[in-house]
């Protein structure tokens, strides 16, 4: 890939995930919020760029990221999702506790509470399945289409949760976010070809099998 | 708390009522008798402090929580009523004890307590009301404005004897 192009797309990314963020941090809403209720919903956003940079990395087409070594930063930077996910729980908890009660049961009367916390199951179990990937010892591919489907769980689920939010988020920032977002994990998931019939024979090196992908 | 009495007010008051609703095709009489008790709302109990002491008003004010109290069955308006109020705010937390506060239904059933501007937080500009005293069953609400902007909120309550 040429220089010129590689350090576009490295800007494109870096605006859609800045942007929003600094849009966020001149909400008028922060005057009225406590510090943790604060760190909790930038725990949000952040998780949100980082749902964006994971198909990026999955599909290796960052530039100077390829396959292998973009696997390798797509599961740390699984790992900084968790752990944004956990920031943002704890801190609305610590906010409010019955209305974080309310939602992790199912019961909150704002339908984005739902959406959320079927994302944030879902993305925990795609972490787990990453981290018991050896003791599980399934297919490659078997694998793959797991931590797919969950991974497109927690992408609606937390896009939904975001639009119909009305919080320090500014609209048309999330917006592009969310389009992003969807575009990436789309695009790479279908470049992938994970739910293509039939399993290739088992290769013999763990991990996600690319032969037949894209 | 005040016990209900049908003097000529809450009669006329009531009849106003029947008048109002006689033109949308179901007998008024009917509709009247049958006045469901208003149920609480998921979520309209969160962070509530029981014993809200009732306030001229709450903070410094500029916003407007208003609605009205009525008996389940017949729709008469019930006066002396506390009504407990709280939300987030410019000024504060729901759960910090400025944030609430209370006021009373005159006799007209009507409520109304000036508080500091509701500014939307977990997701949804909203406020809270508590009906928490012994005459008649507890009612918690939840409603949520249409836009962050407005500066008044209401709800209303319709409540049944414990």
């Amino acid at each position: 890939m040429r220089w010129g192009t590689s350090i576009l797309i490295w800007s494109i990314l870096a605006i859609a995930c800045a942007v929003p963020l600094a849009a966020a941090a001149m909400s008028p809403l922060l005057a009225w919020r406590q510090p943790v209720y604060i760190a909790a919903g930038f725990a949000g956003i952040v998780g949100m760029a980082l749902l964006l940079v994971q198909p990026l990395l999955a599909g290796g087409v960052l530039p100077g990221l390829p396959p292998q070594r973009g696997r390798r930063v797509h599961r740390a930077v699984g790992w900084g999702l968790v752990a944004a996910v956990v920031i943002h729980v704890v801190g609305l908890w610590f906010t409010s506790p019955p209305d974080v009660i309310d939602a992790l049961l199912f019961r909150s009367p704002t339908l984005f509470s739902v959406w959320g916390v079927i994302a944030m199951w879902a993305v925990f179990a795609a972490a787990a399945l990453v981290a018991f990937r050896r003791r599980l010892r399934l297919h490659p591919r078997i694998w793959l289409r797991a931590h797919t489907t969950l991974v497109v769980v927690t992408v609606v689920g937390s896009v939904v949760h975001a639009l119909l939010i009305e919080g320090t988020m500014e609209t048309k920032s999330k917006v592009a976010l969310c389009v992003l977002v969807l575009a990436a994990t789309t695009k790479v998931v279908r470049d992938r070809k994970v739910w293509k019939t039939g399993l290739p024979p088992r290769p013999k090196t763990l991990g996600p099998d690319r032969r037949s992908g894209a | 708390m005040t016990s209900v009495l049908h003097n000529r007010r809450t009669v006329l008051t009531a009849g106003g009522a029947v008048l109002a609703t006689g033109l949308t095709g179901i007998p008024s009489f009917v509709r009247a008798q049958g006045l469901a008790p208003t149920r609480s709302m998921r979520g309209g109990s969160n962070n509530y402090l029981p014993g809200a002491p009732v306030v001229e008003r709450i903070g410094a004010g500029g916003f407007w929580m208003t609605g009205t109290v009525r008996r389940a069955g017949d729709g008469a308006p019930l006066s002396g009523q506390r009504i407990q109020i709280w939300a987030h705010t410019t000024e504060g937390h729901e759960r910090d004890p400025h944030s609430h506060g209370a006021t009373l239904t005159d006799e007209n059933g009507v409520f109304q307590l000036e508080m500091p501007q509701i500014v939307p937080a977990f997701g949804q500009p909203h406020g809270h009301l508590a009906y928490d005293s012994a005459d008649f069953k507890t009612v918690f609400l939840r409603p949520v404005m249409r836009r962050a902007k407005d500066t008044s909120l209401e709800a209303h309550f319709i409540l049944q004897p414990a």
